[in-house]
């Protein structure tokens, strides 16, 4: 696999630096490539846009920018727009279907109402792990047990079964609508 | 040998401070003080963490010249002592890393730097602060600074600035950057026993006989510990063998001079690059820290082209190869030096090829980082124009 690039974003207290962290660590530690993770945000925690860059290779990764990205996650309608002008056509782009209003359609354009979802399991605040099932779901940038070993590792303990149910969620999702 | 505690071995996926922070404690690091700033705030954060359970200390001081004489004085009672910082409290340390180069005092700060000016850019990338690593405080002298690429040389490179510090008696640099920091990557921490480590050498005679700042064949004297009843005076003045004030010409040439020559005279043992296809290259790249990373694309694009470029990292920035730039002056027509600021070691590059070979500043103001393709595109125009000699500036602009 050459250099895979994914972006994802939203706004501060979504997750989205965790989901980033989460994708990369998948890639680097349990599908045993190289991942390089970037992040930007404003100078508030929460609230303000923010995002996370991924880069995954099989190969060395020299430039850690993320310029033509494979994969957009948008949390927000912001993120959306800024992130989602001039892909390369190939793009999937996922989306939270609540808070995004995608506009004009596109193709490979995937959506699904992650906050509610999440509002339903009684935690709001795993919307991002359940977006990252439909993101390990939809593409194949990491594997499904790559994604669920790095989820394991990276939220306290006591919160590993509801990460995961999470997870598996927003993966089933993405594959029953295939 | 570090304990278990002190070396997390195994895989992790982090960033730069963490890894800068995990280096020095696996190199044992016992004592930690500094002053919370961006983006350097996650390596103090890890250090006042970790460093208690480790039988460590952390403190947080009342500010950067502080900080800087808390450790200096930690390694005098003994302990391995690092800080980190950005540019502003970079400046504020100054004037006590002279005082350790002075006092030949071993320890490690770690600068991750950011845009400036003044408080410039706190949250995004600079490399401005390489002339200030060199020539930052008062006095003549010279210094080991060292510029890590990847959250993995942050742990390496941060081992590598203490095994330096103890084996020339003198406070390193570490030169990180923002991008470097905040980026998360694979780190592999060995196991304890695979790491090496440079012990303080200590006094090889009773405390009758000890001269805290006596030269060895390598100029670099032994070092005791306060507490195990050795005399010892340390000052910042020009001082004598044993510690004490000598305020002559004669004393500060002696002294001085060996500062100097300590590191000179073992810069070969010091210094590492890391050098790709310069066998038959026309043009060499000449890049460090995160630059060396995208100027290694825009290497590899110019190749892909068939153009013959080189690339050569410097791993060491202080002291600067320089035999190792004039030999390549005669070979090649031109080096490119990309770096976040307005070509700082594109000079040295410069004043290195004595005239014997263009050298081209890729410059930035920092804010980001360079474009792999005006890297190329510059690298071009070095292949296409083939005479001249001296310093040429291509100006970037935002990617």
């Amino acid at each position: 696999m050459a250099r895979t690039e994914v972006r994802v974003s939203g706004f501060g207290g979504q997750g989205i630096i965790l989901s980033g962290y989460i994708i990369g660590k998948a890639a680097a530690i349990f599908d045993k490539k190289n991942a390089t993770m970037t992040q930007a945000y404003g100078p508030e925690s929460r609230g303000g846009a923010c995002s996370a860059q991924v880069v995954i290779s099989e190969e060395e990764i020299n430039d850690p920018e993320v310029s033509a990205p494979s994969v957009v996650v948008a949390m927000s309608q912001e993120a959306f727009t800024t992130f989602t002008k001039d892909l390369d056509p190939g793009c999937t782009i996922l989306i939270d279907e609540d808070l995004v209003q995608p506009g004009a359609s596109r193709d490979k354009l995937f959506a699904i109402p992650a906050m509610r979802l999440a509002e339903e399991m009684g935690k709001k605040v795993v919307a991002n792990i359940i977006m990252l099932g439909f993101f390990a779901g939809k593409t194949d940038v990491v594997s499904r047990e790559a994604m669920e070993q790095a989820i394991q590792s990276s939220v306290p303990a006591r919160f590993a079964e509801l990460n995961l149910q999470a997870f598996r969620r927003g993966y089933d999702l993405a594959v029953a609508a295939a | 040998m570090s304990d278990q505690r002190s070396v997390l071995t195994g895989e992790h996926f982090v960033n730069g401070d963490w890894a800068c922070a995990e280096g020095g404690l696996a190199a044992g690091c016992k004592f930690f003080a500094g002053y919370p700033i961006t983006p350097a705030t996650e390596i103090a954060e890890r250090m006042s963490k970790r460093l208690p359970e480790v039988g460590g200390v952390f403190i947080q001081m009342e500010d950067e010249i502080a900080s800087m004489n808390a450790i200096l004085g930690a390694s005098w009672g003994g302990s391995k002592s690092m800080t980190s910082t950005s540019g502003p409290g970079f400046s504020l340390m100054m004037e006590n890393f002279g005082l350790g180069i002075m006092t030949e005092t071993p320890c490690v700060l770690v600068n991750v730097q950011r845009g400036g000016p003044s408080t410039g850019l706190p949250t995004l990338v600079g490399q401005a602060d390489m002339m200030q690593a060199r020539w930052g405080s008062h006095g003549d002298y010279e210094v080991i600074a060292l510029a890590p690429q990847s959250p993995q040389e942050c742990f390496d490179l941060t081992i590598e600035a203490f095994n330096l510090s103890e084996s020339y008696r003198i406070p390193v640099l570490v030169m990180s950057d923002e991008v470097v920091g905040h980026m998360t990557e694979k780190v592999v921490v060995p196991k304890p026993e695979d790491i090496h480590l440079v012990p303080r050498r200590k006094p090889s005679v009773p405390p009758e006989e000890f001269k805290a700042f006596q030269p060895r064949e390598d100029l670099v004297p032994e070092m005791c510990t306060a507490g195990e009843g050795y005399y010892v005076h340390v000052t910042g003045l020009t001082h004598n063998e044993r510690g004490y004030p000598v305020v002559t010409a004669e004393a500060q040439d002696r002294l001085v001079r060996r500062l100097v020559d300590k590191i000179r005279l073992n810069a070969d043992r010091i210094i590492r690059v890391q050098e790709e296809n310069l066998a038959d290259a026309d043009v060499i790249v000449v890049s460090y820290g995160i630059s060396a990373r995208t100027a290694k694309s825009a290497v590899a694009m110019a190749r892909a082209k068939g153009y013959r470029v080189g690339f050569l990292r410097l791993i060491t920035i202080w002291p600067f190869p320089e035999k190792r730039i004039r030999e390549l002056a005669r070979k090649v027509s031109a080096f490119v030096v990309p770096e976040i600021n307005f070509g700082q070691i594109a000079r040295e590059v410069e004043r290195c090829a004595g005239g014997r070979a263009r050298t081209i500043a890729v410059t930035h103001a920092g804010g980001a980082i360079h474009h792999p393709g005006k890297v190329l595109s510059v690298i071009e125009e070095a292949i296409r124009v083939k005479s001249g000699s001296g310093l040429v500036e291509e100006t970037l602009v935002l990617r």
